[in-house]
């Protein structure tokens, strides 16, 4: 059983440090000029950033206890291709799930 | 759709936030789940979804929590997972940083992973937006999404609203910001910080507290740097 006073801390203070996370730069930079070798590094943020999070769920995805699974892999593959080459994010995103149904059917 | 006032930009954040839904829903209803499981009312559920909206720090710190964690400890594990949204914060500002402060304020609270990569493909994709449109567009992409995240919590804690495990929804994270991300690869540069950050985060598992995905993040936006710099330097410009 959670303590009610520990869970309290802990949303406050996750909540607060959350905050301050996602506000430290927006909000105390805010529009005074940063360095251009800065900016060169934050340009690149979200298409490191994003694809490291996802990467080890597609290679080695929980759900299937860790274990390397082929249609997981397949559909981010499909997804990402379709995303590249189309740049529609609905269409890589249903043909991402089509592969992933389609193959968790086919390989049973 | 073109994007000519903020009402328009306001807008075309809702549709480009709507595909999202369909991720939140799910994962709404399973935090409120386990949150009940874990012996947590339907407001203090409800409470913990709305104060600190990260899916992934919420989970990690419910689970230390069970196994009777030190609360430093839960703090801290979970501030590490969501230490990301600080990148996210420095690279969003050259783009809003001119906004009103309560706006920022506003949108620092609002910053999680699907309304932080929906705002930086559309900034990228159209630069010349202004500040109150870029905001708008801000604002309009977390409208679908946030609400759900309350909502859908507290569904699954009052309903205790089981997510089939056929689903496979533990993939519908992946293949929706894979595909945000997709038509952001403009250039070489782009590619290589994805492709060495993916490979660092495949190496880097093992780092506790989630920090291997901000390890391979720096190094992979590192990577996208130099080579930008580089490129720039062969086309005789500034380095």
């Amino acid at each position: 059983m959670i303590d009610k006073t520990t869970l309290w801390i802990v949303i406050i203070g996750l909540g607060l440090g959350s905050f301050f996370l996602r506000f430290v730069f927006t909000g105390l930079v805010g529009n005074r000029a940063m360095p251009e070798w800065l900016l060169r590094h934050l340009r690149y943020t979200a298409v490191a950033v994003l694809p490291a999070l996802v990467a080890p769920q597609v290679v080695w995805p929980n759900a299937t206890g860790c274990e390397f699974d082929p249609a997981r892999l397949a559909a981010a593959t499909v997804t990402l291709a379709v995303g590249v080459l189309t740049k529609n994010v609905i269409g890589a995103i249903l043909s991402g799930a089509a592969t992933l149904y389609g193959l968790l059917y086919l390989l049973g | 759709m073109t994007i000519t006032t903020t009402k328009s930009a306001y807008l075309k954040g809702i549709a480009d936030g709507a595909p999202f839904i369909l991720v939140i829903i799910p994962f709404a209803a399973l935090f409120g789940l386990l949150a009940t499981e874990a012996g947590l009312s339907v407001i203090e559920a409800l409470s913990f979804s709305v104060v600190v909206i990260a899916g992934a720090a919420q989970f990690t710190a419910l689970q230390l929590m069970q196994e009777q964690a030190p609360t430093v400890i839960v703090l801290c594990s979970a501030l590490a997972v969501n230490l990301r949204m600080a990148m996210y914060s420095a690279s969003l500002t050259p783009w809003i940083g001119g906004a009103p402060l309560w706006q920022r304020a506003l949108a620092a609270y609002l910053t999680v992973d699907q309304s932080y990569v929906i705002a930086m493909a559309q900034y990228e994709k159209a630069p010349k937006m202004t500040i109150p449109q870029r905001m708008g567009y801000f604002f309009g992409a977390v409208t679908p999404i946030v609400p759900l995240w309350y909502f859908f919590t507290f569904i699954g804690a009052y309903l205790g609203a089981q997510v089939p495990d056929g689903l496979a929804l533990d993939f519908a994270i992946p293949i929706t910001f894979l595909a945000m991300i997709a038509p952001m690869f403009r250039t070489v540069a782009h590619v290589v910080a994805a492709f060495v950050a993916v490979v660092v985060s495949l190496f880097a598992t093992g780092i506790p507290y989630s920090l291997g995905v901000i390890v391979a993040g720096m190094i992979g936006m590192m990577a996208g740097a130099e080579v930008e710099r580089r490129m720039k330097r062969r086309a005789g410009g500034p380095t």
